[in-house]
């Protein structure tokens, strides 16, 4: 009896021993998990989501404090790709942050615009360019079409245009063609239905 | 000599394959091979903790246990395959972020895997030495291994093709491996 | 047929197809020119790489040669005028573009009279290779074998270049198409010329001209013109089979090299040049004619078929009437061959550097595809691949969207060749389905990068944000302990009263320069507008003043400001 005792005791702390001495050997810092959470998002910025930012956003998803379901830019695949990172179930876009919709540039209409700064301070990757009681311009190749310099401007002169086809950035089409219906003949059709009734 | 250990590996690999014929392990086999990479990783990490776990399990049970404290030999091979699981996590956490972060939970879980309780229990039952036990744990893991990345390849296949939609998911995967099992019974008779 | 002898090894490759070849359609009669038409339109974009910039504006006169839009960045090509005559317009016109879509083209009206600019020949024997490549950039000569890379680059004589093996391309393995065909007949000599020149550019060891097998006339004349030429050039007789005109499928039937996805013919010492390309220059170097016209075949539903030197920007219904008409049935014109050419909007889009082809089709020449049934996995297709993929794989991750794993399985090393559609049993649209999925993984990519651009954008906004806020507490930090306090209000006023002084020097220096000649009525509202403004200026100016020195805010009494 005491000698099992006294085998299991001395099993038990010899692992005990190892595994605490690998587990200060193979310690990992940080929490690369919402580093990769972020790298799924769009980083749109638009804050749809309710979170300040994706990268918030990714802290709560980590932290379990928020949905994977409610980031509109990243859409249906956005989800999916969340859903198969994080190992849990797949839902559909929550509604209430938000549809997607396709990708839209802001333009400002320079007749309008009165260099007030506002629109600058609220862009999130600091695509306008322009200074106080200067003209404002909306740097296109990195606008994200987030919508927050929209609000702020108090002489409604941002529109969001969305971007246009070209030759440029068309893509193929996913090939819809008709496939061979496989049917039965009229004579089986109607000897069915007889024997049916 | 050489002629039996090479008869212990092809018997454990192919003809009592352990997933296969034996049914073991089968939670693994059907939790990870949903991707290929996830596969090959829960296969690495089986094979090293079903090798070192037969041959370490042999020690203990051989000269830690004896023939008295035979009834403590489950609960000691659980223990020191759990402490061989953990080092393994700490292992693949820190070598391969992503690769843990792909196997989650079933990383942990190679712990409660039948298989690898169940070969270590097997090589006492057959009375086998210390180079028997570790040929037959890493024959067993060299055939859950097969097995696995097999069924990860026709899994990610089966994804993508037109499978009726009641059968979708699980339900195909379980009659594709019932039929792969019903493949490997083609093997009976091959080490006799 | 007789005298086709081959005297270096040839290499087979795995696959390809043997569609019927419906070349001898086009080949009965010799290159025709065709009448100017009417109006030319010119696109922009007829070449890989950047727009060129456009150095003309509407309504100027060219003429023939002259240079529209001159190369922008290393890789991009220049446009040149075909004929003389005036622009008429730069905008949005249709373009031969699978999408429908319009792009910038410039539209000019022929003026009859054909005129050419001054000619500017280079003696290339003699001149040094980077000028020769200079000259090159603007001569507007790209790829005409359909890939359309500029010229100039694939000719870099900076000494790095180390071609060995210069493979001069006359396969022209696409069904119906005989343009390269006709061009070395009746030009023989003049694409050995240009031969030479690229042999003289590249510094190659060695030249192989690949012909296909079916074409024992073009042999002939490039056997005779090669015979006369001093440099060593070899006409090689390749057996025919789609797609060995293909430039890689090419290079190793000639070399027996395969080379890899990940890297560049030239980075193994070979180089390849369509028939027409070197032709071009030729033409260039030795006449002085930039790139303004192309052979083009014009075949299938038509009344005459044949090939035409066309000029750029003719559009597709000068040819298509020049070749007699088409004959009634025709319901489809398609640009490029039936295995990789695209079906056009309408004809009535320009002749590009990439149209080696036009074909009228009809439901009897090209019937509609029938339709598609489950893939059977059979793998015929894998059989029929000349690149080694597996196509019944890429069907099934494009089909189900899986593009990582499509990319894994070298999507992106599919040269779009059809071979896999033309055997399928099931008569899947195979090759739809992988232009699907590249185009949808570059969009991805695409998003990917932007995303993280916009990421660290908004990481350094964050960092901005913080930096300037701490700044501003470390000011104010120091305001609150150092020396503001000795400060008095005299000091204070006076700083005021400058800045305002220096204020309105700058609103009068601001002249309004839209008064002059108003009638005297509205001189007048201005100026009672402009002293009201000013009257309410100092009042507002007065008002400030009040509230620095003495803390008291008129406008707000009952605000209170805090002491520092």
């Amino acid at each position: 009896m005491l000698t099992a005792l006294f085998v299991m005791i001395g099993l038990a702390l010899l692992l005990g021993v190892i595994l605490g001495y690998s587990a200060l050997k193979f310690k990992v810092e940080g929490d690369p998990l919402v580093a990769r959470i972020d790298a799924i998002l769009p980083q749109t910025q638009c804050g749809q989501c309710g979170y300040p930012g994706c990268k918030p956003y990714a802290t709560a998803i980590a932290n379990g404090e928020a949905d994977i379901n409610q980031c509109p830019p990243g859409g249906d695949a956005g989800v999916r790709a969340l859903s198969d990172l994080l190992g849990v179930e797949y839902k559909p876009l929550n509604a209430e942050h938000g549809t997607p919709k396709p990708k839209a540039l802001a333009v400002i209409d320079e007749n309008i615009c009165i260099g007030c700064t506002l629109c600058l301070q609220a862009c999130p990757v600091d695509a306008i360019l322009g200074a106080a009681k200067h003209m404002h311009t909306v740097i296109a190749s990195e606008c994200t079409g987030c919508e927050l310099c929209v609000a702020p401007c108090p002489v409604d002169c941002i529109s969001m245009e969305p971007i246009a086809e070209s030759p440029d950035n068309w893509k193929w089409r996913y090939p819809i063609f008709e496939i061979k219906p496989v049917g039965i003949d009229q004579n089986t059709q109607q000897a069915q239905t007889q024997q049916a009734v | 000599m050489l002629q039996s250990y090479i008869l212990i590996l092809i018997g454990t690999v192919l003809v009592n394959n352990i997933v296969l014929v034996k049914i073991l392990g089968l939670c693994p086999f059907m939790g990870v091979s949903k991707k290929l990479e996830a596969s090959i990783g829960m296969a690495w990490a089986t094979t090293f903790v079903l090798t070192i776990g037969a041959g370490t399990s042999y020690l203990i049970s051989e000269y830690l246990l004896g023939t008295e404290l035979f009834y403590l030999r489950t609960l000691s091979f659980i223990v020191v395959i759990a402490g061989i699981v953990q080092f393994t996590e700490m292992v693949v956490e820190k070598t391969s972020p992503v690769l843990y972060q792909v196997l989650g939970i079933y990383l942990p879980l190679i712990t409660t895997n039948c298989a690898v309780l169940g070969i270590p229990l097997l090589n006492v039952q057959a009375n086998h030495n210390f180079i028997e036990s570790l040929l037959f744990g890493l024959g067993g893991s060299i055939g859950f291994s097969l097995v696995l990345i097999l069924f990860a390849s026709m899994r990610e296949r089966m994804e993508a093709a037109d499978v009726p939609v009641l059968f979708r998911g699980s339900a195909i995967a379980f009659v594709t491996a019932g039929l792969m099992s019903l493949a490997f019974m083609g093997f009976a008779g091959l080490t006799r | 047929m007789s005298a086709i002898l081959n005297l270096s090894k040839l290499f087979k490759f795995k696959g390809g197809v043997h569609p019927p070849e419906h070349k001898l359609e086009s080949t009965g009669a010799p290159i025709l020119p065709l009448p100017l038409p009417a109006q030319l339109v010119l696109p922009l974009r007829q070449h890989v790489g950047n727009i060129p910039k456009i150095c003309v504006e509407a309504g100027q006169h060219v003429l023939k040669g002259q240079l529209l839009a001159e190369a922008e960045g290393s890789i991009s090509a220049a446009v040149h005028a075909p004929t003389s005559g005036s622009i008429i317009a730069i905008q949005e016109d249709l373009i031969p573009h699978p999408s429908g879509l319009p792009d910038m083209c410039i539209t000019m009206e022929p003026d009859g009279k054909d005129q050419w600019i001054v000619h500017t020949p280079i003696d290339w024997r003699t001149a040094d290779k980077q000028t020769l490549v200079a000259s090159l950039r603007q001569s507007g000569i790209v790829g005409l074998g359909g890939a359309t890379f500029p010229s100039h680059i694939k000719v870099r004589p900076d000494g790095t270049s180390g071609i060995r093996t210069l493979v001069i391309n006359g396969a022209e393995c696409e069904p119906y198409i005989t343009c390269d065909d006709m061009l070395m007949r009746e030009r023989a000599d003049e694409i050995v010329h240009g031969i030479e020149i690229a042999h003289y550019l590249l510094g190659a060891q060695e030249c192989l001209i690949g012909i296909e097998d079916n074409k024992p006339e073009a042999v002939a004349a490039m056997r005779a013109a090669c015979a006369k030429s001093n440099t060593a050039l070899q006409v090689v007789v390749v057996p025919t089979i789609y797609p060995s005109g293909d430039a890689r499928r090419l290079i190793n039937v000639l070399t027996g090299k395969e080379i890899p996805s990940y890297k560049r013919s030239t980075e193994v010492g070979i180089q390849c040049f369509n028939v027409a390309t070197v032709l071009a220059m030729h033409r260039y170097f030795e006449f002085g004619e930039p790139m303004v016209s192309r052979v083009v075949t014009v075949t299938g539903n038509v009344a005459q078929p044949g090939n035409f030197e066309v000029l750029l920007g003719t559009p597709v219904t000068a040819l298509l009437d020049a070749a007699g008409g088409v004959l009634p049935g025709t319901n489809e014109y398609i640009m490029g061959g039936p295995m990789m050419g695209f079906t056009l909007p309408s004809a009535q889009v320009p002749i590009t550097k990439a149209a080696n082809c036009i074909i009228a089709g009809a439901p009897d020449l090209f019937p509609q595809p029938q339709p598609a049934m489950p893939c059977i996995r059979c793998a015929r297709c894998a059989d029929a691949c000349p690149v080694n993929l597996q196509p019944q794989e890429l069907y099934w991750f494009s089909k189900s969207n899986n593009l990582e794993k499509a990319r894994e399985y070298k999507l992106f090393d599919c040269i779009e060749c059809g071979c896999c559609t033309y055997v399928c049993p099931s008569h899947i649209p195979l090759v739809q389905y992988y232009r699907y999925a590249k185009s949808e993984t570059i969009a991805q990519d695409r998003a990917k990068e932007a995303a993280d651009v916009a990421r660290e954008r908004n990481e350094f906004r964050l960092l901005r944000i913080e930096r300037e806020k701490q700044e501003r507490a470390q000011k104010h930090a120091q305001k609150t302990s150092g020396a503001k306090a000795e400060i008095t209000d005299e000091a204070k006023k006076s700083a005021i009263a400058a800045a305002v002084e220096r204020a309105k020097e700058q609103k009068a220096a601001v002249q309004p320069m839209n008064i002059d000649n108003l009638p005297p009525a509205v001189q007048s509202e201005i100026a009672e507008v402009d002293a009201r403004r000013s009257e309410a200026a100092i009042q507002a100016e007065n008002a400030m003043l009040e509230k620095v020195i003495t803390g008291h805010d008129a406008a707000h009494p009952e605000a209170v400001e805090k002491q520092p």
